[in-house]
């Protein structure tokens, strides 16, 4: 992708925070164009009509992404079934914009579904829109949009850009409940650049009532919010079907080596988890740690869950930069988790140690650890066990 | 949308606008010559009136009898009462179980032959198109065996414009005597339609390919050829097609087929010399470009191309933000988006076959059009090679 020099289309200065653009209209006589990635749900549907109503030109797009072949619509991705296209569509028409399919299946297959079976296969607990958002919705389509001609593409995620110092900062949506900067946090200056979030200044109540406001035939539409490729919602059955050979029974050991029990097969665990172990124990047991090279499942109590510290890998710095020493930070190491005040020393090869202040439960292997500092993101990495190339 | 102040429409063989002589010759039909065909009243006489001064036109323009005409509500109908009527009435009456078609036809004709073969035990076979997607009658005739009761070749395809020897497939079915059927929806207006010198038995057509309404088709059926009825009812267009004749659509159909016979020498004409201005700018202009289908035997309203590495849909949404109506011939229903099959069939690779895009021709369209689509497509076609 070609770093473009942003211009300001709105005159507001180079330290405007973007969201202030809504309130302002690109010239008459050039008004941008913007793609707009349409889902059929109401966040992206009120996207639209905001740019729309700014003046700016504004096509939709849909991503057609992987699906699994089936006999019957259990198999189909949720995010672009045909009534969620009709739904699209139906919004385009109501905003009088162009409306268009634009198809992702095989960069989604192998960025998004490849990479979560493999995840899977190693042992660890994938986390797929992170990998489809930098590689294909702000991948694959933003270069869609900027080849068509556009300046921007929009979409309705909860989160905000701002422009200061020269660079691109991610910031929270202002709406806590629905933040979706973690999901935004492998964005580059590139990318950050080209995206505008209409939504990041509203709270989803706001957003609903815009929608039944405009008329939007998708206002009362209900939030979506598991993994979209997983069509009846079970990872472990989709699991079973694409990659059966995962599912090799094991041992389930203590952290002092003694075999509890027999596990149905690694992937159907993630760390943390509590029910479904099949082991009985004078106290709780969860699963502490998936061992693949061993076929075996180890488990241990509540006390032995916690952990203050973890290795991260791949560390991505939205500033394009890598701190030069040790900094503090606030870290979320799921999505919905409670931001933890954090120490972190970068490491070589875009590795990096985590020391929370206080212990952690269930920090997961495969999933990502987003830093913070206040509102702004910092960047963020996968977590995994403690290479040796690190230590 | 863009800068273009005029929207430029290349996708006739998606559809046409009805020319507005056809919309004045269905007028009366609606409110005031609205009875039902088959009631016998000074109402429906009035209809019927109507309906059979359509079908005596239909079969005047060509030339079989207006008792052989039956309308129908799209092609895609007409189509299917012809192939599942045959193989019916074959299989009543024993005479075979076996149906010779291509792999390239409109789904209207291969989905209907593959439920024939999934639901109904008919066994297939489909002759191979050569790399321009034209069939070789020596080929079709070895594949007809004694069992064979139905041949089902298109006249023209609708996706890369191959026009097929008809003269020669027709004689082939006349010699072994099987029964011959045709859709030649893309065909009306575009091609001639003299159905002796083709010696065809079914053919399919359908109104809004040629500047009639939407909503209604013809099925032409040559005497002494037994079909089951694959819609039961009434006794409407002899039983061929149950249920209320569509009189407004039927004159319209009429009034439409006879206008573009009329002028078609003199439009196919004008319509080719812009398409091969068309095809010539664009294989100029544009590296890494083929034309789709055969350079000459291909309709005259018709350009289709394949571009490598690039997706068709990608090309028609930048075609539509500059004001351009185009058609991915990659047969993009949603769900759908494998390479084109018809591509596929002709031995294109995958990634020939992802980029392609139909140019489709029609009355409105002129010199401007073919020089707006020459001057911002090697653009878009640049733009998204570059966005990888």
């Amino acid at each position: 992708m070609k770093p473009l020099q942003r211009q300001d289309p709105c005159g507001l200065g180079a330290a405007a925070d973007r969201s202030a653009e809504f309130t302002a209209k690109p010239s008459p006589e050039f008004p941008s164009r913007v793609l707009v990635a349409l889902s059929g749900g109401v966040d992206s549907a009120v996207a639209a009509a905001l740019l729309v109503e700014r003046g700016y030109g504004v096509f939709g797009a849909m991503l057609r992404l992987w699906t699994e072949r089936g006999p019957d619509d259990a198999h189909a991705n949720r995010c672009c079934t045909p009534e969620a296209v009709d739904r699209a569509r139906r919004v385009a028409d109501r905003l009088g914009i162009p409306f268009h399919l634009v198809n992702a299946e095989a960069a989604f297959k192998d960025q998004v579904v490849d990479y979560f079976i493999a995840e899977y296969s190693a042992g660890r607990t994938p986390s797929p829109c992170i990998p489809c958002n930098r590689t294909v919705r702000f991948g694959l389509l933003l270069n869609r949009a900027l080849a068509l001609g556009a300046r921007f593409m929009a979409t309705g995620h909860y989160a905000r850009v701002r422009h200061a110092q020269g660079r691109y900062q991610l910031l929270r949506g202002r709406d806590s409940h629905k933040d979706q900067s973690y999901f935004l946090h492998a964005l580059s200056q590139e990318q950050l650049a080209h995206v505008l979030f209409p939504l990041g200044g509203l709270a989803k109540g706001e957003v609903r009532v815009i929608a039944r406001q405009r008329g939007l035939p998708v206002a009362e539409q209900p939030e979506s919010q598991d993994v979209c490729f997983l069509a009846d919602g079970d990872y472990r059955r989709f699991l079973a079907r694409q990659a059966p050979h995962l599912f090799r029974p094991g041992p389930i050991r203590d952290t002092s080596g003694r075999v509890l029990g027999q596990h149905r097969g690694l992937p159907a665990y993630t760390i943390g988890q509590r029910k479904g172990l099949g082991v009985a124990a004078p106290e709780p047991l969860y699963v502490l740690a998936i061992d693949i090279a061993e076929n075996t499942l180890i488990v241990g109590t509540a006390k032995e869950l916690g952990q203050d510290e973890c290795w991260v890998e791949g560390m991505h710095y939205i500033s394009g930069e890598t701190p030069a020493a040790a900094f503090r930070a606030t870290a979320q190491i799921r999505y919905r988790a409670r931001a933890a005040t954090v120490t972190v020393t970068p490491l070589p090869h875009n590795g990096a140690r985590i020391h929370f202040d206080s212990l952690q439960q269930g920090i997961t292997p495969g999933q990502f650890v987003v830093l913070y500092e206040g509102e702004i993101v910092l960047g963020g990495g996968v977590i995994c066990k403690a290479p040796k190339s690190m230590l | 949308m863009g800068t273009s102040e005029r929207y430029v429409y290349l996708d006739h063989s998606a559809t046409t606008p009805v020319d507005p002589r056809v919309v004045e010759a269905m007028a009366p039909y609606w409110s005031e010559i609205f009875g039902n065909s088959e009631s016998s009243h000074a109402f429906g006489q009035a209809a019927m009136s109507g309906l059979e001064q359509a079908r005596e036109t239909v079969a005047d323009v060509l030339g079989c009898r207006p008792a052989e005409i039956a309308f129908t509500g799209s092609g895609t109908e007409a189509d299917n009462l012809a192939l599942r009527g045959v193989a019916w009435a074959a299989r009543e009456s024993g005479r075979g179980n076996h149906i010779v078609t291509t792999p390239i036809e409109h789904h209207a004709v291969g989905r209907t032959v593959d439920q024939l073969h999934d639901l109904f035990g008919f066994e297939v076979t489909r002759v191979p198109v050569d790399q321009y997607g034209r069939v070789d009658p020596d080929d079709l005739a070895a594949a007809i065996r004694s069992d064979t009761i139905l041949v089902s070749v298109m006249m023209a395809n609708n996706e890369v414009g191959t026009v097929q020897p008809m003269v020669r497939i027709g004689r082939v079915c006349r010699e072994r005597d099987v029964v011959f059927h045709t859709d030649a929806v893309q065909a009306a207006g575009r091609l001639p339609l003299e159905l002796d010198d083709i010696n065809v038995d079914l053919l399919a057509l359908s109104a809004h390919k040629f500047y009639g309404p939407k909503g209604v088709g013809l099925l032409y059926v040559r005497r002494d050829t037994s079909l089951i009825p694959a819609i039961t009812g009434g006794a409407h267009e002899r039983g061929r097609r149950p249920g209320t004749v569509n009189v407004a659509g039927a004159v319209g159909l009429a009034a439409a087929l006879r206008l573009v016979e009329e002028e078609r020498v003199a439009e196919t004409a004008r319509l080719r010399r812009l398409r091969d201005r068309l095809i010539e700018g664009v294989l100029a202009c544009i590296p890494d470009s083929r034309l789709t289908g055969h350079p000459t035997h291909r309709l005259p309203h018709h350009a289709s191309f394949a571009f490598r590495g690039v997706e068709g849909e990608s090309l028609v949404l930048g075609l539509d933000l500059e004001g351009i109506a185009a058609s991915s011939g990659a047969a993009c229903a949603e769900g759908e988006p494998e390479p084109s099959f018809v591509l596929t069939a002709m031995g294109l690779f995958p990634d020939w076959s992802i980029g392609s895009l139909r140019l489709t021709l029609g009355h409105a369209n002129d010199e401007p059009d073919v020089a707006r689509v020459l001057e911002v497509l090697p653009g878009i076609v640049e733009r998204l090679r570059a966005s990888g």
